[in-house]
C-alpha cells in the first residue's frame, strides 16, 4: 500500500480511504464532537498521508495504529485551536475549562489509539462482550477459546485501556504496542 | 450519528437497566474527565466489524505479563467455604484467583448473576481487587465504536478530490471508472455496517422477462456473490482471475446460477472480502491500463459492451442491488450522484434501440415504419429525464442504425431519473412507472417495455 501511494496511484488512495475513513472520522468526531470538523480532519489526515507516503514506518507498528495516532493528534490540535479562538473572542469558557476539555479529548484519543493498537484477540473479546453484549461464556464460545481465556482477555483488554486515564498512568506503565496487528 | 458520543445523558438504551449489577460496590469517585459508561453506549446494536484485512493474529496472543503482577497468587487465601458454588470449569468460584480473573467480565457486565454477587462481595474484602475493579469499570467508559453509520458517501469524493488537488496522481483512475469506484465503495460501506445475521436476510431480486416481471429469492450474501461473479466477466476480460475459474460460462445468469449452485453452504459475510478485493483490483487494473483499454470489448455471452460501458453497467447493477440489500435490512440508501446517474441513464438510452429491435424480432414490439440509411436521422422518441442526473435523449425507433433526432420526434415521455433507472432495472413495471406521456402511444409502450427488457438477473 505504502509503495503504491508513493508511486502516485489514485486507486491506492481510494483503497486507503475505504480501509480507514470510518476509523479516522469517528475518532475525529469523538474528540471534536462536530461533524464538519471531523470531515475536515478526515480530509487533512488523508491529505497528509497522500502527500507524505514515506512518513509511515512499518517498524513502528501497524498502519492502522499510525493512522489512528495521526488522527488523534490532528483532532486534538484542531480542538485546541478552535477552543483557543473561542476564548479570545470571549464566547468560550475559562482557560481552565478549555484545558479540561482538551484533556478529556486527549484521554478519549488515547483510549481509541489503545483499542486500535491492542492485540486483535483482546479487541475481539472486548467487541463481543461490550458491543454485542455477549457474556464471557458466549464470548469464549464465539472465539473458540476456554472460558478462562475469555476472562483473561477481557480483563487484560480493559487493563490496557485503563492506561488512557491519566491517574492510571501513575500506577501502570503503558502497554506494549510492539505487536503488529 | 449513532449515539450520544459527546457525553451527556443516557439515551435510555444504555446499561442503566441495572448494568447487570454493577454499582453495588462503593461508588467510584468520578473520573477526572467525567466520562460515564452510559455516555458511550452506542445506540446501534450492530457490532463493529474488524475492517482489518489480512490474517488475524494468533488467538493466544501476548498477554502482558504485568497483568497479574500486583498479586502473587496465594497471598489471598481462598475464602471458599464448604459448598461454595463452582465455576463452569470446575474452579471454586469464591477463590481470590477466580474472582480476580472475573474482574474484566464483571466490569463489562458479562458474567452470571451468581458471579456478579460473588465478585461484589469479594470487593468489600479485598482492596487490590476493589481498586482494579474501579479502574476497569472506568475503562469500560472509554470504549466506543468506530462504526459510523452516517459517513457521508460524498465525503469520499471530497477527500479524494482534495488529496489529488494537493498532489496530482501519477496513475489516475480513468474518469469512466469513477461511477464503478464510487458505487462499490458505497455498497462496501453499507456492508460494513450490517450485522452477521443480516447477511442471511432474504432479498428478492426482480427483473423483467418478455412481458412480465419475474423474481428470485436469495440472501444479502447471495446478492454479493451475484455481483462478484458478474463483475468477474470484466475481470476475466482484463486478464485477472475469474472468480468462477477459467472455464466459467459468460452469460451473467449462467454465471450466477453456477455460483449459487456450486456452494455446499449458503454464502455468508465472508463473501464481502473477495467481492471487494476484486472491485479494487478492477479499478486498479484499468488505471494502469491507460486510455486504449476503454474500448476493449467485454463479452457478456449474448452481447458485448466496450469496457467503459461494461464498468458503467456494473456500477449501475451495484447501486440497484445495494438498494435491494438496503431495503432488506432496512437501511436508507441514496441514489448515485447526479453526474454518475446521468451516465447510467445515457448508457441505457444508448442501448434502447437495440433492445427495441430485439423485441421486434421476438414479436414483442410493433414493426418498423420508416427505415432509413445507417446513421441518418430516424423516427424518434424524446426521453426527458427529470431531476438530478437528468437530461434529454432521442431514441431511434425503427432501427439501431438510425440516429435519434429531435426533428423526427413523434412521442415524448418524461420521468424522474431514479424512476427511469428502476424501470431499466426491472424493479418498476412499464405499466406502473410514473411517466408523463405525449404522442404516439405504441412507440411509447414499445420503448418503455424495451427499457424494462434491459434488466436481467
Amino acid at each position: 500500500m505504502q509503495q503504491r501511494l508513493a508511486r502516485g496511484e489514485a486507486a491506492a488512495l481510494g483503497e486507503l480511504y475505504d480501509r480507514f475513513a470510518a476509523l479516522v472520522h469517528s475518532q475525529a468526531y469523538r474528540v471534536l464532537g462536530d461533524e464538519e470538523a471531523a470531515d475536515q480532519v478526515t480530509r487533512e489526515v488523508f491529505g497528509y498521508i497522500w502527500e507524505n507516503p514515506d512518513a509511515y514506518d512499518p517498524k513502528q507498528g501497524s498502519m492502522r495504529s499510525w493512522v489512528a495516532r495521526l488522527t488523534n493528534s490532528q483532532a486534538v490540535h484542531r480542538l485546541r485551536q478552535s477552543e483557543a479562538a473561542a476564548l479570545t473572542e470571549g464566547d468560550g469558557g475559562t482557560t481552565e475549562e478549555l484545558e479540561q476539555k482538551v484533556r478529556r479529548a486527549a484521554v478519549a484519543a488515547r483510549a481509541d489509539y489503545i483499542v486500535t493498537s491492542m492485540p486483535a484477540p483482546l479487541r475481539d473479546a472486548l467487541e463481543l462482550a461490550y458491543f454485542q453484549r455477549r457474556d464471557y461464556r458466549q464470548t469464549a464460545a464465539d472465539l473458540g477459546v476456554t472460558e478462562d481465556e475469555a476472562r483473561r482477555r477481557l480483563r487484560l483488554g480493559l487493563q490496557l485501556l485503563s492506561t488512557a486515564n491519566p491517574r492510571a498512568l501513575e500506577d501502570f506503565s503503558p502497554p506494549d504496542y510492539g505487536r503488529t496487528l | 450519528m449513532n449515539g450520544p458520543l459527546d457525553g451527556g445523558s443516557s439515551d435510555g438504551r444504555g446499561r442503566d437497566d441495572g448494568f447487570r449489577g454493577v454499582p453495588r460496590i462503593p461508588s467510584p469517585r468520578p473520573a477526572p474527565d467525567d466520562l460515564h459508561p452510559h455516555a458511550y453506549r452506542p445506540s446501534a446494536t450492530q457490532p463493529p466489524t474488524g475492517d482489518e484485512p489480512g490474517p488475524t493474529p494468533d488467538a493466544n496472543a501476548p498477554a502482558s505479563d504485568g497483568a497479574d503482577r500486583a498479586e502473587a497468587d496465594g497471598a489471598y487465601p481462598d475464602r471458599a467455604g464448604a459448598g461454595a458454588p463452582e465455576t463452569a470449569d470446575g474452579g471454586d468460584m469464591r477463590s481470590h484467583r477466580v474472582l480476580k480473573s472475573l474482574l474484566g467480565a464483571w466490569a463489562l457486565a458479562a458474567c452470571s448473576a451468581e458471579e456478579t454477587t460473588a465478585v461484589e462481595e469479594h470487593l468489600g474484602e479485598c482492596a487490590p481487587c476493589a481498586e482494579e475493579a474501579l479502574r476497569l469499570r472506568d475503562a469500560v467508559g472509554l470504549l466506543h465504536t468506530d462504526r459510523d453509520l452516517d459517513l457521508d458517501p460524498l465525503l469520499r469524493f471530497r477527500v479524494l478530490e482534495s488529496c489529488l488537488g494537493r498532489r496530482p496522481a501519477r496513475i489516475p483512475v480513468p474518469g469512466w471508472a469513477d461511477p464503478y469506484d464510487a458505487e462499490t465503495a458505497r455498497l462496501d460501506a453499507l456492508l460494513r455496517d450490517i450485522g452477521d445475521s443480516e447477511w442471511h436476510a432474504p432479498v428478492r431480486l426482480k427483473w423483467f422477462e418478455g412481458k412480465t416481471q419475474v423474481n428470485r429469492r436469495t440472501t444479502v450474501a447471495g446478492v454479493i456473490g451475484h455481483l462478484m461473479t458478474v463483475d468477474g466477466l470484466v475481470a476475466g476480460a482484463l486478464g485477472l482471475d475469474d472468480p468462477l475459474g477459467p472455464h466459467a460460462p459468460l452469460p451473467p445468469t449462467a454465471r450466477t446460477e453456477s455460483f449459487w449452485n456450486s456452494a455446499d453452504l449458503p454464502p455468508t459475510g465472508a463473501i464481502r472480502e473477495p467481492w471487494r478485493d476484486q472491485s479494487h483490483a478492477l479499478v486498479r487494473t484499468v488505471s494502469f491500463a491507460g486510455h486504449g483499454v476503454a474500448e476493449m470489448p467485454v463479452s457478456y455471452g449474448t452481447f458485448t459492451l466496450p469496457l467503459r460501458d461494461a464498468l458503467l453497467d456494473r456500477a449501475f447493477e451495484c447501486w440497484i442491488h445495494a438498494d435491494d440489500i438496503a431495503d432488506a435490512v432496512d437501511y436508507p440508501y441514496a441514489p448515485p450522484s447526479g453526474t454518475h446517474l446521468n451516465r447510467m441513464i445515457d448508457l441505457a438510452a444508448r442501448l434502447l434501440p437495440a433492445a427495441l429491435a430485439e423485441r421486434r424480432r421476438a414479436g414483442l414490439a410493433g414493426p418498423p415504419q420508416h427505415l432509413v440509411a445507417a446513421g441518418a436521422p430516424g423516427r424518434s422518441l424524446h426521453l426527458e429525464v427529470e431531476g438530478s442526473g437528468g437530461g434529454s435523449w432521442y431514441i431511434a425507433l425503427d432501427s439501431p442504425a438510425a440516429a435519434g433526432s429531435p426533428d423526427l420526434s413523434i412521442a415524448q415521455v418524461a420521468l424522474d431519473g431514479v424512476e427511469f433507472c428502476k424501470l431499466v432495472a426491472g424493479h418498476v413495471s412499464p405499466e406502473e412507472a410514473a411517466v408523463g406521456q405525449d404522442g404516439d402511444r405504441e412507440a411509447i409502450r414499445d420503448v418503455l417495455f424495451a427499457a424494462a427488457a434491459l434488466s436481467r438477473l
